[in-house]
């Protein structure tokens, strides 16, 4: 199939393996909202912060096989740390507020990966909401420096290269979110594709194998969860520079629990899928949700038995899944 | 003295009323390895329905009782034949999702059909007063939920470890596919585990309505408990099930009144601590 129209095909599908097609249509549908929803650009950046999250959660449970409900300890992490440098060390140059939530997410990272992988299955999945209760615990308690229950106030974002202005309508934080989630996802797409993704995509398929082979899936995972809380870290400073609070809400079990619904609604193990389920779900909850918060919840529940039942691979992997068959019964 | 008496209680209380709620979710994730979230929402499906009959039907409590674990266990039979049956087996994670996805509908629905009030499951006469120690006095609810966790943990040592039930639900605990080439019927057995279970969770929801109210987020706020105490217990372990609902009662229970301001810091800390320590729970079988 692949030998009829020869280098051209060749030449697509080496594009579309390198994620070239995905960081067009990242920037396409990045202008499209800008200028198609000018009044909505604070949801919009709300998407494309949590589409991180959604990311970094892909990396260790899509890529690594490590099943997680405590995900967003990590975000919370590049959120407070980005919020804490602006309110209490005056640093509010956003770049460094990215890199200092980057590294805050990180750090969490580390640590909740030291202490999620010592277990398998039922342990596992405790020991990661475990994580995330202590954490939103101790954000509270410690109210002095992350303001508790009331959230972190008092966090003002300079002007990018002190050129671009964070204005009233999120412009700018907006299209700083963007031109953030295309590099990340450039580079994850990178990451994906080196030796160093194989190796953790045999740790999901088989980790035992791999330890055969000489390689240490614990050391794998441990590496991923880094850059996991890396990423996160930065959906967390976007979200904090670009709404100037940080609520405890974004170190809770909710957070974590609907991350992983959308993980799954797009499609587990696939960076596309990622961010489509993010995209779905956020859409579908802010016009839901306006209507009738409980009402979303059920229908949130009916989804996921739906998607389980029906979907097993997400939107994007069944998409996948579908347009092979029609291909191949067309070329059959 | 005072203090370290209520303490004791109040931990021995909410430790039995764990145990009647969480034992169900033990024995069906040893039995049927599934990570059941939405198991929390069986037990406020229970604390509704007694609730209701004991509040707007003005039915006697015992009888409220009988009619919330016969209605919940009329309300999990069509769900497990139809969604659980279809993810026995398969991964965590879709485990995960499916009973998560249960879990948010029950709420949803409880909403919509309850309202979003708290409910009061109203005592008779008999367990609502306190008994007199001459130095201090007990509410007898509390006495009356230690009781009935321990006639809970009797009859289901007794029938797991005396009647020949028992003796197929062990056989299927261990090794599925052996016991049912030897003649169990497995599908009976998970059928009759998951009624049984599903009862008990509707029972602790309603004996403990006092101590976890009911209202719609129920399901999502305890869900992490009961996974919790099955997770430090071991899965299918009834005597690892109680230890650990005792130990994690009082861990909490002394947390709130030494150090309420921590909220539950030092609950998942021993949480953590304890997983680490045991990760196949304290008395697991599973492997």
């Amino acid at each position: 199939m692949r030998t009829q129209d020869g280098s051209s095909r060749g030449l697509v599908q080496a594009l579309a393996d390198r994620g070239i097609f995905g960081i067009l249509i990242i920037i396409l549908v990045g202008i499209a909202g800008y200028y198609l929803l000018p009044n909505n650009l604070a949801l919009l950046t709300r998407i494309t912060a949590t589409a991180l999250l959604v990311l970094s959660i892909d990396l260790v449970t899509g890529y690594c096989g490590v099943a997680t409900l405590g995900h967003a300890a990590l975000f919370g992490a590049g959120a407070y740390g980005a919020g804490i440098a602006s309110a209490h060390f005056g640093i509010n140059e956003p770049i460094s507020m990215t890199l200092i939530g980057a590294a805050a997410g990180a750090l969490a990272g580390l640590i909740s990966g030291f202490v999620i992988l010592r277990a398998h299955g039922l342990a596992q999945l405790v020991l990661s909401i475990a994580v995330v209760h202590l954490a939103h615990e101790a954000a509270n308690k410690a109210s002095g420096w992350t303001g508790g229950s009331d959230g972190l106030s008092g966090i003002a974002p300079g002007a990018i290269f002190g050129v671009f202005e964070f204005d009233l309508w999120g412009r700018t934080a907006y299209v700083y979110g963007i031109v953030l989630l295309v590099l990340v996802f450039a580079l994850l797409k990178i990451l994906v594709r080196s030796p160093f993704g194989m190796l953790a995509r045999g740790v999901r398929e088989d980790s035992l194998r791999i330890a055969a082979m000489g390689a240490s899936a614990h050391s794998v995972q441990m590496r991923m969860y880094v850059i996991s809380g890396i990423v996160a870290g930065i959906g967390g400073a976007l979200s904090a520079i670009s709404t100037q609070v940080v609520g405890l809400d974004s170190l809770s079990f909710t957070l974590s629990a609907q991350s992983l619904v959308m993980l799954v609604l797009g499609g587990v193990g696939s960076l596309y899928g990622a961010i489509i389920g993010t995209v779905v779900f956020m859409f579908f909850e802010d016009t839901v949700s306006a209507a009738n918060p409980f009402h979303w919840l059920t229908i949130v529940g009916a989804l996921l038995i739906l998607v389980v039942l029906f979907a097993p691979k997400g939107l994007y992997g069944s998409a996948i899944a579908l347009s092979s068959r029609l291909t191949r019964r067309k070329s059959a | 003295m005072q203090t370290v008496l209520s303490i004791g209680i109040d931990a021995l209380a909410y430790g039995m009323i764990l145990f009647v709620i969480s034992i169900g979710l033990s024995v069906t994730m040893g039995l049927m390895r599934v990570v059941n979230l939405a198991h929390g929402a069986f037990a406020m499906i229970g604390g509704y329905l007694a609730s209701y009959a004991a509040r707007d039907l003005g039915l006697h409590y015992g009888l409220a009782v009988l009619l919330a674990v016969v209605g919940t266990i009329a309300i999990a039979i069509p769900v497990e034949r139809f969604l659980y049956r279809r993810i026995y087996g398969a991964s965590e994670l879709t485990q995960v999702l499916m009973t998560i996805g249960i879990t948010f509908c029950v709420i949803g629905i409880a909403n919509f059909v309850f309202g979003p009030t708290l409910k009061t499951v109203p005592l008779p006469p008999s367990l609502s007063g306190s008994v007199d120690l001459g130095f201090r006095s007990i509410a007898i609810h509390r006495l009356f939920a230690i009781g009935a966790g321990l006639v809970v943990a009797f009859a289901l040592w007794f029938l797991i470890e005396r009647t020949s039930f028992g003796i197929r639900i062990r056989a299927a605990v261990d090794n599925a596919a052996m016991a049912a080439a030897l003649g169990v019927r497995t599908e009976i057995v998970y059928a009759i585990s998951f009624a049984v279970a599903i009862g008990l969770a509707a029972l602790g929801g309603v004996l403990g309505a006092e101590l976890l109210p009911v209202e719609p987020y129920y399901a999502l706020r305890y869900m992490v408990t009961f996974l919790v105490v099955v997770s430090i217990g071991g899965a299918g372990s009834i005597s690892g099930a109680l230890v650990a609902c005792l130990l994690l009662g009082a861990i909490d229970t002394t947390g709130r009144y030494l150090a309420p301001e921590y909220g539950e810091f030092f609950f998942y800390l021993a949480v953590i601590v304890i997983v680490t320590l045991f990760p196949r729970g304290l008395m697991g079988r599973l492997k």
